[in-house]
């Protein structure tokens, strides 16, 4: 029996619950998954400042508390900290393990990086656009799929970092490596590719995300356990967590983490296979126990989606409360001001009633708010005029109605991200080692 | 006819990829799913979350495991890493789904 752990589902996750899993959960692979696709052009810029840089910024503090128990219990971790500069990484991992004084083997796996392979002429998958019309660009990563990771696993690494792969093809690979699948056998991989799906959120399925009191009820939110599957040579997985950890695994969670981010569930797209979840099987065989076969595929696809990242200007925003039976009149009256002072100039200009319709854009219960928060936002082309939205914000204290407290006001970059494809053959995955020796 | 709540009767998850919206929507009772099956359809979703779904609704039925999925295209005001809404993933609008009122079963 295969046993798997997910001890990350985003850049900043939790530390803990992988730190409990590597110690008690008798695992063979520990995944840590945490790139974001925001998350890597932010770190390609990173690296374009200073070479030695570009991976997840807390890679140090994982590794620190991680290495000495991988070790120890012999857990292999693969993980996509990496970022935009998965050799660095491993390099950083190896100058931990020399300070810490644990002997191991780190390998980084490299390819996904195609910026220098595009050109303005391909289309852009969310707008049929070319890509020139997205400029600049600032990054552009493949998925990779479990080809690229299995050379590593065949060596004696003790721990796997990469960049863009997949999320499901970081747990499908040490799957396929161990029980030495035939990825041509699709729904075999589908099914794979099912327990990767259900596993890349991490807590997601251990009751995070989920809980609503009255009516789903987590027990021990506060210390949630991340899950880890016991995968049998056929691809039936049961998953399920720490028994001393909080939160749970039942047929609602599964159900719910199983449709997350999917659009046609019988035709779920990865590097790997068109997987088919129409045809999987659940059922809870015991406490936090949920057994999950019957997944399906078919073959993989020839093109490679590729996430490209570009800057997209600055988004301004500013923010302030009132507060009293008459909040929601005060609020409406800022609102009123922001529009007349700023529209002229910022036509896109966004202005919310945080406490009233800020989220749903209606509210489908009238609840008179005893507290209002109004929020004006809009993307900018330049800095300056960016700042000049929170500043308008701000001016509200002194220039506005009654009572407004707690303004703030941000500016930040902002990163656009849209889709192209590549083909396969004009992808080159390097493996690259080093070791640790005490 | 008496109304409930969708929210009495199920559970969703909401998901991005892009501008396109995800919304799961799970029977508490697994029996419950041909009847939600018959009421709650793309139409009605995509009526009752006009306010933000400016595309296509298309439902999917998984009825192997009792659970819908309902994908909604242009609904994110261009997608999480542009958009100047401040859920910019849409993680909330689940809920929004869970306030629909629909015909009571009995």
């Amino acid at each position: 029996m295969l046993r798997i752990g997910s001890g990350a589902g985003f850049a900043g996750d939790r530390i803990e619950p992988a730190k409990a899993l590597v110690e008690e959960g008798n695992l063979d692979y520990l995944v840590l998954e945490g790139l974001a696709e925001r998350t890597i052009a932010l770190s390609q810029k990173q690296k374009q400042i200073d070479p030695s840089l570009g991976y997840n910024e807390y890679l140090d503090e994982r590794i620190r508390v991680l290495l000495p128990l991988l070790v120890k219990n012999n857990v292999r971790l693969i993980t996509n900290m990496g970022a935009a500069n998965p050799n660095s990484a491993a390099q950083k991992i190896i100058e931990i393990a020399k300070e810490m004084g644990v002997a191991c083997k780190v390998v980084a796996v490299t390819g996904d990086d195609v910026l220098d392979k595009l050109n303005g002429d391909f289309v852009v998958f969310e707008s049929g656009k070319s890509l020139q019309d997205y400029t600049p660009l600032i990054s552009a990563n493949a998925y990779l799929g479990v080809e690229s990771l299995l050379p590593a696993l065949e060596t004696e690494a003790n721990i796997i970092v990469t960049g863009r792969v997949a999320d499901p093809s970081l747990f499908l690979a040490p799957i396929v490596h161990h029980y030495g699948w035939d990825l041509e056998n699709y729904n075999l991989i589908g099914q794979g590719t099912l327990i990767g799906h259900l596993l890349e959120c991490a807590g997601q399925i251990t009751g995070g995300y989920f809980a609503d009191p009255g009516r789903k009820e987590v027990e021990g939110l506060e210390d949630l356990g991340f899950p880890y599957a016991m995968i049998e040579p056929n691809g039936d997985a049961i998953i399920t967590k720490l028994a001393n950890t909080g939160g749970i695994v039942n047929l609602q969670t599964v159900k719910e983490q199983l449709l997350y981010e999917v659009h046609d569930p019988a035709s779920y797209y990865t590097p790997d296979c068109i997987a088919d979840f129409t045809t999987v099987k659940l059922k809870e065989i015991g406490k936090d126990q949920v057994l999950v076969s019957g997944a399906s595929g078919k073959r993989k696809p020839d093109l490679l989606k590729v996430s490209v990242g570009y800057h997209a200007g600055f988004l301004g925003e500013g923010e302030i409360s009132y507060a009293g039976s008459t909040a929601l009149q005060r609020g409406e009256l800022a609102q009123h001001i922001l529009k007349k002072r700023l529209l002229k100039n910022y036509p896109k200009l966004k202005t919310d009633l945080i406490g009233v319709s800020s989220l749903h854009h209606v509210q489908y219960k009238n609840i008179q708010a005893y507290e209002v928060r109004v929020r004006a936002a809009a993307l900018c082309k330049t800095e300056e005029e960016a700042k000049k939205i929170g500043h308008e914000v701000e001016a509200l204290y002194t220039n506005g109605p009654a009572a407004g407290g707690g303004a703030r006001k941000r500016v930040e970059e902002v990163i656009g991200i849209v889709s192209t494809f590549i083909n396969r053959e004009a992808i080159t995955v390097k493996t690259k080692a080093w070791e640790c020796r005490v | 006819m008496k109304k409930v709540k969708l929210m009495d009767v199920a559970h969703c998850r909401s998901g991005d990829k892009g501008n396109t919206l995800n919304i799961s929507l799970i029977p508490y009772n697994e029996d419950d799913y041909e009847w939600l099956s018959s009421i709650v359809t793309a139409e009605r979703v995509k009526k009752h979350l006009n306010h933000f779904v400016k595309g296509t609704v298309t439902r999917y039925e998984l009825p192997n495991i009792k659970a819908f999925n309902f994908v909604c295209e242009n609904s994110l005001m261009g997608g999480v890493t542009t958009s100047i809404a401040i859920d910019t993933h849409g993680k909330s609008l689940s809920y929004a789904l869970l306030e629909m009122e629909i015909e009571s079963k009995n």
